[in-house]
């Protein structure tokens, strides 16, 4: 009893390092700029299916495809926020029909991901797929100790990259105050389509993360949405150490409940942890 | 349209359609002329929220299924006739709707959609785990004996369904011209200015969370014995969630016309299509469509209607 507890919290961390991965785009997006990218997780989805073929065609290693790709995806993002930024936020429509405008990219990539590669489940096997370590009586399987890792190094990565870099306080100033950047000769817009095309990137990492870890199919992306609004909202707007720690105890208490009541339950608790936390404390954990 | 005049029409329409079902007997018509009228009333209650409020609901399939599987639960325990049925499932809808307002619509309006798009996640989630309804394998459902007025059952449900297509166009074009609508567009203009003068906010977006859910759950307890056979994949579709988005978007949110036209073009449409190419195709064209109207035409197509006339008069 104690050791299957022991075992589902340390799955249930790693989970949330990974968890963390596919949230922290939303973070920057929905958290930082105040854009609702409900089509986030489909993003991911589709890294996944990039990954996997990649893997499939050229046998690359799925996450290094993601670490590939991530380039174009970020060229992607700036797009999609230049059609956004000129039909909806220009305009001061963003709430209605910016929100049904993420609602159809969705959609779009959804089905077009059905059509491409059918509604099958697709998996990539790699070196690190079925080994694991053993530490007394849990066992940390590599396909999610690895994945865990990447996502400490990237959202790591991101929190230097933001506090230390110029562009990076540009992007935290404009969360801010968009016109106080303006007053510094600095053009919020520019700055949040580079913000944005960032948060579509690191989207490119997390689903080959996703793909690692277990097999995906294309609508597997709606059962994440709950989850990374769960985790970016508990974690506090725009904080990544925040996204982290929430996604630490989201993937915990998926685990717990997945082991103890089986795992048809488990995508009940981020949405009960997700009213919760609008009920109780909308601010989140680590939220200003 | 003058009020005589649209209740006029609705009379008419019901009369027409009570000769049809005793002149045309080919049943595929009744069963594609139900899916119609069921997004005429999705579209129509979504609208009600959504266009005059400006509060985006994604879990339209979820209050759509609620209905239905408070439905199955009304069928098993009390074998309860259909008005009781559409009562049921409306109510239970309704005040999930009501709960979930009153829990998020506090707050910035992103977070009420939020709400939604995992409240439909977690109902399909309760629904999967509970055996009574059939759980994940689904549930069957047996059609009453065929009432006396008709000579199928599919023709009662698509006489029942007209009835609620109307009562949904009726109510929305009541609130639309009442002091309700117009409490309802300044809430979407600017809520912060309209408490500011007065308008109970609060009260008026819980009236439209309610009655919009109301209406989705009414829409969806028929459909059990409509299909017969009901299960969480067909309840949950994703269709209904993107189509009662998309229609009233396409057809123009700001008035009651605009979900109804919406509704009737996109949902022929689908029906003609689902026939001749893949149903997956069809959800794309969809989406694209969605995308393109909202960038392209935000005041949907009776936006585009008006400019045309205004065009032409100038």
């Amino acid at each position: 009893m104690l050791d299957l507890l022991a075992n589902a919290i340390v799955s249930g961390l790693l989970l949330g390092g990974f968890y963390a991965a596919v949230t922290v785009g939303l973070s920057i997006s929905f958290g930082m700029l105040d854009i609702v990218n409900i089509a986030h997780p489909a993003f991911v989805l589709l890294g996944s299916f990039i990954a996997y073929g990649a893997n499939a065609a050229w046998g690359l290693d799925p996450i290094l495809a993601g670490i590939v790709f991530a380039p174009l995806f970020f060229l992607l993002g700036g797009g999609i926020h230049r059609i956004y930024d000129a039909s909806f936020a220009r305009r001061g429509e963003e709430s209605l029909r910016g929100l049904a405008f993420f609602f159809g990219v969705l959609f779009i990539t959804e089905v077009s991901l059905v059509l491409v590669f059918g509604a099958d489940y697709r998996l990539v096997e790699t070196p690190y797929s079925s080994a694991s370590l053993t530490v007394g009586v849990i066992g940390i399987p590599l396909r999610l100790l690895v994945p865990f890792l990447v996502s400490l190094a990237m959202i790591t990565g991101i929190q230097l990259a933001l506090d230390h870099s110029f562009l990076g306080r540009a992007i935290k100033a404009v969360a801010q105050d968009p016109l106080a950047l303006r007053l510094m000769a600095a053009d919020p817009v520019r700055i949040k389509e580079i913000a944005f095309a960032l948060s579509i990137a690191t989207a490119s990492v997390a689903g080959a993360l996703l793909i690692v870890i277990a097999p995906v199919e294309p609508s597997l992306g709606r059962d994440y949405i709950g989850r990374v609004f769960a985790i970016s909202v508990l974690g506090g707007m725009g904080s990544l150490q925040g996204t982290l720690l929430a996604g630490l105890i989201i993937g915990v208490a998926e685990s717990v409940t997945a082991t103890f009541y089986g795992p048809s339950w488990s995508p009940a608790v981020s949405f009960g942890v997700l009213l919760l936390v609008l009920a109780l404390r909308p601010a989140g954990l680590l939220g200003r | 349209m003058r009020a005589t005049g649209f209740w006029l029409a609705l009379a008419a329409i019901i009369v027409a359609a009570l000769a049809m079902t005793e002149l045309v007997a080919n049943q595929y018509y009744y069963f594609a002329f139900y899916v119609v009228l069921q997004y005429v009333v999705l579209a129509t209650a979504w609208n009600i929220l959504g266009g005059y409020t400006g509060y985006v609901n994604f879990g339209s399939a979820g209050f759509f299924a609620l209905g239905a599987y408070t439905a199955i639960v009304a069928i098993k325990l009390f074998a309860a006739p259909l008005p009781a049925l559409i009562l049921a499932g409306g109510v239970v809808s309704g005040l999930v709707g009501l709960a979930t307002g009153y829990l998020t619509l506090r707050l910035r309006g992103t977070f009420f959609a939020i709400a939604t798009l995992a409240l439909a996640v977690v109902l399909q989630t309760l629904v999967i785990n509970w055996d009574f309804v059939g759980g994940s394998r689904g549930v069957y459902t047996m059609r009453p004996a065929v009432p006396v007025l008709f000579d199928s059952y599919i023709k009662l449900l698509f006489v029942t369904m007209l009835l609620l297509a109307l009562a949904a166009i009726a109510a929305s074009r009541f609130i639309e011209r009442s002091w309700i609508g117009r409490g309802l567009a300044a809430i979407r203009d600017n809520e912060q200015a309209a408490a500011c003068s007065g308008v109970p906010t609060l009260r008026l977006k819980l009236f439209a969370t309610t009655l919009s859910g109301f209406l989705m759950g009414a829409a969806g307890a028929p459909f059990p014995l409509y299909v017969t056979y009901l299960d969480p994949s067909s309840a949950f579709s994703l269709a209904y969630a993107v189509n009662s988005i998309a229609m009233p978007l396409i057809g123009g949110t700001t008035s009651w016309v605009g979900p109804v036209i919406g509704a009737l073009l996109l949902a022929t449409a689908q029906q003609v299509v689902t026939v001749t190419i893949s149903s997956a195709a069809n959800l794309l064209i969809v989406g694209l469509l969605l995308v393109g109207f909202v960038i392209l035409a935000p005041e949907g197509i009776v936006g585009l209607w008006r400019r045309l006339a205004r065009g032409r008069r100038a």
